[in-house]
C-alpha cells in the first residue's frame, strides 16, 4: 500500500470523531454518524477520500464481499488518481444522462477531464452512504462491524500510526467472546481467499497484494486469538496447519519434480499437438500402473523366494531335468524360455510349495495367490478412478450438435501446438472442417447414390467379417500345429516351425488393421466415423485372435492334465514298487527315502509354465514386431525418401510414399492389447511384468525418438474420442476380458501335482481355505464357514442385485434432476440477460471482466480494421436504438455504440478500454451540456 | 540454492505458488524464459521486484507462442497496459491461466478475453470473423465467412442481441468437449 502518508492523514482526521464512539450497544449509531462526519471533508479534499477508502480497506476487510464494486478500486488506488477517476468515470457515465449527451461533444478534452475529477467526488460519497446503508439493513454483520470499530479505536488509541502493525495485545483484553467469534470468521474468510487465489481472475500484481494483506491480517489476528488461557489449542492448530500446508506444498513440489518424461512428451506435444502427446501420456500412465504391479509381484512373489526359498537345484522344480541339460544354456534355448530360464523364477513351475518359509515365515503359496489377484484387483481400482476422473474434466457435452460452429470456432486450435508444419497441417484441416460443415449446413441430404453406398457398405462389413474368421481360424489351425511340433523332436524343427504361433499372430496384427482400412475407403464414412469403426474392428481382431489362442491353449491344457495323471500315477507306482522290493529285499519297513538326483526325477508336464512361456514367447515376439516396424516402417522409409529425393524423378517427399504418420489409434490399441497379456500371463509367468517395464521403458524413448525423427503430423488431426475415456474404457474391457480365463484357472482346473506354489492341493484357491481353517483363530474360520454357505450367499446376492437396481434409479432420478436444473438454469440465465440492461447489481465475473482491462491510458490506437466495424454494428444494432447510427458513422466508433447500448446499465461492460483513443472524436462531437460538468452536476440519477 | 544468485526470497516464492498453479521449481524455469527473451532487460536477481516489461514482438517469439494464430491476443489480454508489455508478474499470469491444473472458469475468462478483439467486453460478429480468419489463413470466402459467424451467434447467443456476451460465452464453451484440452500451453 504505497499511500500509507496519506492514509495517516485521513485517519488522524478521523480521529477526533471516532474516539468518542462509545463501544456500548448504540455504536452503529454513532458510527453511522460519524461516517456521515467524515464525508464532509471528503467531498472537499479529493485525495483525502480516495486515503479514505484505502483505509477503510485495511480495516474492513469482511466488507469486500459485500461492496463488490468499491473493491477494484480500492486495490487499484494505489496506482494514480487519475486512472482511478476515469474508471470511475467510465462506470458512472452510463448511469447519468450527461453520459449520453457526452457522445456528441466532441471539443474540449479538458473540459471532460476536468468533469471526471469533479464526478469522483459525489460518486464516492454515494458509495459510502449505499455501503453505510448496507451495513445497518444487514444485522448479522453488525458483529463483525464491532471487531472493526475495535480495530478502529485501537488505531485511534495508537494515534495513528499506520494502521497494521497496531498492537494486538492491547486488542486482546477488550475482546469479547463475540468478537472472537467474529474475528475467526474473518480469519476463516481470509484464509479461505488465500486458498482459492490463484481462481480469480485478476492481474498478478492485485493478486499479490490481497495474498500479502490477507496473509498479514491472518498473522495479526491469529497470533491474537492464539493468546490468552484456553487457546493454546487454537493456536496449536493454527501452527499445525500451517505445517500441514507447507509440507503439501513441498510434497507437491517434490511429486511433480518426480514425473518423468514431461520435457519429452512436451517436445512431441509441440511438434504433433495434443493428440499424439495423448498417446504419450497414456505410455507413461501404463508404465506407472506397471511398476505398481511389479512391485507387489516382486517384493511379495519372487524377492521372497530367491531370499528364503530353497536354492536353485535343490529340488526337482528348480533343477534342468538331465536330457536337456546340454542345450540349456544355449542362447537360442533361452531365447524361446526354454532350458535355465524355464525352470528360474521367472515361471510358475520354480515356485515352492512349502507353506511358510525363512525365518520371516513368509506365506508364499498364500501371497503367491493373492498378488495374483490382487494385481487385477488394484489395476480394475486405478482404471476406474482414473476413468472417474476424466469424466469429471471432460464437458457434459449433453447438447451435442447444439453448438457445431462455436465450437469450431473457439475451441479447434491446439494451443500446444509449437511446429510450423504441424500448425499448418492445423489450419488445413481446421479449414477442411469448417468447409464441410458449411457444406453439410447449406444441404444436409445428397444422398445421390444411396444404394450403392449401402451395397458397398454390406460388402464391406462383409469381407471385414470374413477377415476376422479367417484370422481366428488361421491362428487355432497354428496353435494345433503347434501342439503337433511339440510333440515331435525338437531338433527336426525348423525355427520358423518353433515360432509359428507368435509370427502369425504378429503377422495378422500387422497386416490386417491396414487391410480394413483400404476396405473402410469402400464405404465412404465420415473420417471420424470411420476412424471408429476402425477402431473397433482392430479391436474385434485383436480380441478374436487373443481368444482363439487362449482357446486353443485350453485345449493343450487339457491335453498336459491328461498327461500328468497318466505320470503322476506312474510315479506313484514306481514308488510303491521301490517300497515294496526294498521292503521284500531288505525285510524291514523302514524305507529310507530313495535318492535320486533331483535332474532325473520322473515329472510333469507343468501346463502352467508352459502357458507362462507361451505369453511370455508372445509378449516378447509383439515386441520384436512392433520395433522393428518402427525401424524399418517409419525409420527406414524416412531414410530412404530423404535420400533418394536427389535423384528420384518425382518428389518422394510430397509424393507416393512421403514419410509415415504416427497411428495414435493403432499404437493405443497396441499397447492395450499388450497389458492385457501381461494381466493374462502375469499369473503364471511372475517375471512378466518386470519384462512389460522394460518394454515401456524402451518404448518411451524409442518411440518418442521415431516419432520426431521421422514421423510427420497427421494431415487431418481427428480426436478418438472427446477424452481420455475412450482408451480407458478398452482397458477396462481388456483387462476384464484377461481377468476371465486367469480365474477360470483358478477356480477350476486342478494345479499341476509336481511344480508350482500349489502342487499337491486339488485346487488353488484352497490355499486360501487352509489358511482360514488352520492359521486363523477358529472362530474366523467359523464365520466363513457361514459365509460361504448357500443360504447366506443367495440372499446375499439378492440383496447386490437390490442395491444395483436401487443405485440405478437414483442415478436416473439425478440424471433428471440434474436437466431440470440446467433447464431452469437456462431460463434464469436469460431472464437475467433481458433484466440486465436495467439493473445494477452485476455479478463478479463481469466486475473482473472489467477489471482486467488494460491501463487506460496506455491504449494503443485503434486498428484500422476496426473502422469497419461500426456499420456492420449498426446493421444487427439498429432496431435496438436509432442514436447509435448517429455514432456509428464517425470511425472508431465502437466504444460510443456500446455507452449507448449499455445506458440503462450502470455497469457499462465495456467502456474504458476504447475509450481514449476515442476521446477526441468523441469530443469534438458537440458541447458538453453544462449539468454534466463538475460536482455542480449534483448527485447522479438513481 | 548452494552460491548460485538468488533470483527470489523464500517469500516471493511463497507468494507466487499461492497465487499460480506452479511449483517452485517451474516458478523458476519461468523465470529462466522470462529472462532468456531478453537477457539484457530482465536482471537475475529479482528479489526487489523490479518493474521492468517484455515487449510483444518478444514475447511472441516464444515457441510455445510463435505458431498460435492468437499469439498477440494472448500477450495483450496478459498485459497490464494491454499493449502487450508483460511484466514478469504478468508472464507468470498468463502462463499460470494457460497450464494444465487451472479451473475451467478461469480458462473461460481468459479465452472470452482473448477472442474479444476489440475489447468491448462482447464477442461481435468482428471479433468472430477475426478469429476464423486466423484459423483459417483467411482461406475461406468472405460468403463463407459470414455464414459461419452468423451460425455462430445463432447457436450460442441466448439473448438475441447478435453478439456474444460472456455469459453466452461461458455457456457455450462449458459444454466444448476439447476446450480444456485444447487451451492450454505447457511451459
Amino acid at each position: 500500500m504505497p499511500p500509507k502518508k496519506k492514509s495517516d492523514l485521513a485517519i488522524s482526521v478521523e480521529e477526533g470523531m471516532e474516539v468518542d464512539a462509545t463501544d456500548s450497544g448504540s455504536e452503529d449509531e454513532a458510527r453511522r454518524r460519524s461516517r456521515n462526519r467524515r464525508v464532509k471533508p471528503q467531498r472537499k479534499v479529493k485525495c483525502v477520500s480516495d486515503d479514505d477508502e484505502d483505509e477503510e480497506e485495511d480495516e474492513a476487510p469482511r466488507k469486500r464481499g459485500r461492496k463488490k464494486r468499491a473493491k477494484p478500486q480500492d486495490s487499484d488506488e494505489d496506482d494514480e488518481e487519475d486512472k482511478r477517476s476515469v474508471k470511475n468515470k467510465g462506470s458512472k457515465a452510463p448511469r447519468s444522462r450527461a453520459a449520453k449527451v457526452e457522445r456528441e461533444d466532441d471539443s474540449e478534452d479538458e473540459r471532460e477531464t476536468k468533469k471526471k475529477a469533479g464526478k469522483a467526488v459525489p460518486k464516492k460519497e454515494k458509495e459510502e452512504k449505499n455501503l453505510e446503508k448496507k451495513g445497518n439493513v444487514k444485522g448479522k454483520e453488525e458483529k463483525e462491524k464491532d471487531a472493526e470499530k475495535n480495530k478502529k479505536k485501537k488505531k485511534g488509541k495508537l494515534s495513528s500510526s499506520s494502521s497494521d502493525s497496531s498492537s494486538s495485545d492491547s486488542a486482546e483484553e477488550s475482546l469479547s467472546e463475540g468478537e472472537i467469534e467474529a474475528l475467526k470468521e474473518q480469519v476463516e474468510e481470509k484464509k479461505q481467499l488465500i486458498a482459492t487465489l490463484r481462481n480469480k481472475p485478476w492481474r498478478m500484481k492485485r493478486r499479490l497484494l490481497m495474498l500479502k494483506e490477507a496473509q498479514d491480517f491472518v498473522e495479526k489476528f491469529e497470533g491474537a486469538l492464539g493468546k490468552g488461557k484456553g487457546r493454546k489449542f487454537y493456536a496449536f492448530k493454527v501452527m499445525m496447519t500451517k505445517k500441514l500446508i507447507k509440507f503439501k506444498r513441498d510434497f507437491e513440489n517434490f511429486k511433480t519434480a518426480c514425473i518423468p518424461w514431461e520435457r519429452k512428451i512436451k517436445e512431441v506435444e509441440s511438434h504433433f499437438g495434443s493428440s499424439v502427446a495423448s498417446y504419450f501420456i497414456f505410455l507413461r500412465w501404463m508404465y506407472t500402473l506397471n511398476l505398481v504391479l511389479f512391485g507387489f509381484q516382486f517384493g511379495l512373489v519372487v524377492l521372497p523366494e530367491i531370499m528364503m526359498g530353497l536354492p536353485y537345484g535343490s529340488i526337482p522344480r528348480k533343477t534342468v531335468p538331465r536330457e536337456e541339460q546340454a542345450t540349456a544354456m544355449d542362447l537360442s534355448v533361452l531365447l524361446d524360455f526354454g532350458g535355465y530360464s524355464q525352470y528360474s523364477f521367472l515361471f510358475y513351475g520354480y515356485y515352492n510349495n512349502e507353506k511358510m518359509i525363512g525365518l520371516l515365515k513368509f506365506r508364499l503359496p498364500l501371497s503367491y495367490l493373492l498378488v495374483g489377484i490382487g494385481i487385477f484387483g488394484y489395476s480394475l481400482m486405478v482404471v476406474i478412478k482414473s476413468m472417474a476422473r476424466n469424466a469429471n474434466e471432460g464437458g457434459d457435452g449433453s447438447d451435442e450438435g447444439d453448438f457445431i460452429f462455436s465450437w469450431k470456432m473457439f475451441t479447434s486450435w491446439d494451443y500446444l501446438i509449437g511446429n510450423p508444419e504441424t500448425a499448418d497441417n492445423k489450419y488445413a484441416s481446421i479449414t477442411t472442417s469448417f468447409k464441410e460443415s458449411i457444406v453439410d449446413e447449406q444441404e444436409n441430404q445428397k444422398d445421390e447414390n444411396i444404394h450403392l453406398r449401402r451395397f458397398l457398405r454390406v460388402l464391406a462389413n462383409f469381407l471385414i467379417l470374413w477377415c476376422l474368421g479367417g484370422s481366428g481360424y488361421l491362428i487355432y489351425f497354428v496353435v494345433k500345429r503347434g501342439q503337433m511340433f511339440a510333440q515331435m523332436n525338437k531338433e527336426d524343427l525348423t525355427w520358423f516351425q518353433k515360432n509359428e504361433v507368435e509370427f502369425v499372430m504378429s503377422l495378422l496384427g500387422l497386416v490386417c488393421p491396414p487391410l480394413f482400412e483400404t476396405i473402410a475407403e469402400l464405404e465412404d464414412y465420415h473420417p471420424r466415423i470411420a476412424l471408429k469403426w476402425q477402431l473397433g474392428r482392430i479391436f474385434a481382431l485383436f480380441l478374436g485372435n487373443l481368444y482363439t489362442f487362449l482357446f486353443a491353449l485350453f485345449d493343450d491344457v487339457n491335453e498336459k492334465l491328461q498327461n500328468e495323471k497318466l505320470i503322476k500315477n506312474a510315479t506313484e507306482w514306481a514308488l510303491q514298487e521301490y517300497q515294496a522290493n526294498y521292503t521284500a529285499y531288505f525285510n524291514t519297513t523302514a524305507v529310507p527315502p530313495q535318492v535320486v538326483n533331483p535332474a532325473d526325477v520322473i515329472r510333469g508336464p507343468c501346463w502352467e509354465t508352459a502357458v507362462g512361456i507361451e505369453f511370455m514367447k508372445l509378449t516378447v515376439s509383439d515386441i520384436q514386431v512392433a520395433y522393428l516396424m518402427i525401424l524399418i516402417g517409419d525409420f527406414g522409409r524416412a531414410v530412404l525418401v530423404r535420400f533418394l529425393n536427389y535423384c528420384w524423378c518425382w518428389d518422394l517427399e510430397a509424393g507416393f510414399p512421403s514419410y509415415a504418420e504416427f497411428a495414435i489409434s493403432d499404437n493405443v490399441l497396441g499397447l492395450v492389447f499388450n497389458q492385457g497379456m501381461i494381466w493374462m500371463g502375469a499369473f503364471y509367468a511372475p517375471g512378466l511384468v518386470g519384462l512389460n517395464i522394460l518394454r515401456l521403458l524402451s518404448s518411451m524413448y524409442y518411440q518418442s525418438w521415431a516419432v520426431m525423427a521421422c514421423n510427420i503430423p497427421h494431415e487431418r488431426v481427428f480426436k478418438a474420442s472427446r477424452s481420455n475415456n475412450f482408451y480407458m474404457g478398452l482397458l477396462l474391457l481388456v483387462l476384464f476380458l484377461s481377468l476371465l480365463p486367469v480365474v477360470y484357472t483358478i477356480m477350476t482346473m486342478s494345479p499341476s501335482f509336481d511344480c508350482g506354489p500349489f502342487s499337491g492341493q486339488d485346487k488353488m484357491y484352497n490355499v486360501v481355505m487352509d489358511t482360514i481353517n488352520q492359521d486363523l483363530p477358529s472362530f474366523i474360520s467359523n464365520i466363513f464357514s457361514y459365509a460361504t454357505n448357500p443360504g447366506v450367499i443367495m440372499p446375499a446376492v439378492l440383496l447386490m442385485v437390490l442395491a444395483i437396481y436401487y443405485l440405478n434409479s437414483v442415478s436416473k432420478g439425478y440424471q433428471q434432476a440434474n436437466k431440470d436444473l440446467k433447464k431452469k438454469m437456462q431460463i434464469a440465465r436469460d431472464e437475467e440477460k433481458n433484466r440486465r440492461n436495467n439493473k445494477d447489481s452485476t455479478n463478479q465475473v463481469m466486475k473482473d471482466l472489467e477489471d482486467l482491462l488494460p491501463n487506460k491510458s496506455l491504449i494503443p490506437p485503434p486498428a484500422e480494421e476496426e473502422e469497419e466495424t461500426p456499420i456492420d454494428v449498426v446493421v444487427s444494432k439498429g432496431k435496438k436504438s436509432l442514436k447509435t447510427k448517429q455514432g456509428a458513422k464517425q470511425d472508431g466508433v465502437n466504444l460510443e455504440r456500446d455507452v449507448s447500448l449499455a445506458a440503462p446499465n450502470p455497469r457499462a461492460p465495456v467502456t474504458h478500454g476504447p475509450r481514449p483513443r476515442e476521446r477526441p472524436p468523441v469530443n469534438t462531437r458537440g458541447p458538453l451540456p453544462g449539468p454534466g460538468r463538475g460536482r455542480g452536476r449534483g448527485g447522479p440519477p438513481r | 540454492m548452494g552460491n548460485k544468485q538468488t533470483t527470489f526470497t523464500e517469500e516471493q516464492l511463497e507468494a507466487y505458488q499461492d497465487c499460480t498453479y506452479f511449483t517452485r521449481k517451474e516458478i523458476l524455469r519461468l523465470h529462466s524464459r522470462y529472462r532468456e527473451l531478453a537477457p539484457h532487460l530482465v536482471p537475475l536477481d529479482y528479489t526487489n521486484s523490479p518493474d521492468i516489461r517484455v515487449p510483444l514482438t518478444l514475447i511472441v517469439t516464444m515457441p510455445e507462442l510463435k505458431e498460435n494464430p492468437f499469439r498477440d491476443r494472448i500477450v495483450e489480454t496478459f498485459s497490464e497496459d494491454g499493449l502487450g508489455n508483460l511484466s514478469f508478474n504478468d508472464f507468470v499470469d498468463m502462463f499460470s491461466a494457460l497450464c494444465e491444473t487451472s479451473p475451467r472458469e478461469l480458462k473461460t475468462i481468459y479465452a472470452f478475453k482473448i477472442y474479444d478483439f476489440n475489447r468491448d467486453n462482447f464477442i461481435c460478429k468482428e471479433d468472430l470473423k477475426k478469429t476464423l480468419n486466423k484459423l483459417t489463413k483467411g482461406d475461406l470466402t468472405s460468403e463463407e465467412v459470414a455464414l459461419v459467424c452468423d451460425k455462430a451467434i445463432e447457436e450460442a447467443d441466448l439473448d438475441g442481441d447478435s453478439k456474444l456476451s460472456f455469459a453466452d460465452f461461458e455457456n457455450m464453451i462449458s459444454k466444448a468437449p476439447d476446450f480444456l484440452s485444447n487451451f492450454h500451453i505447457r511451459i
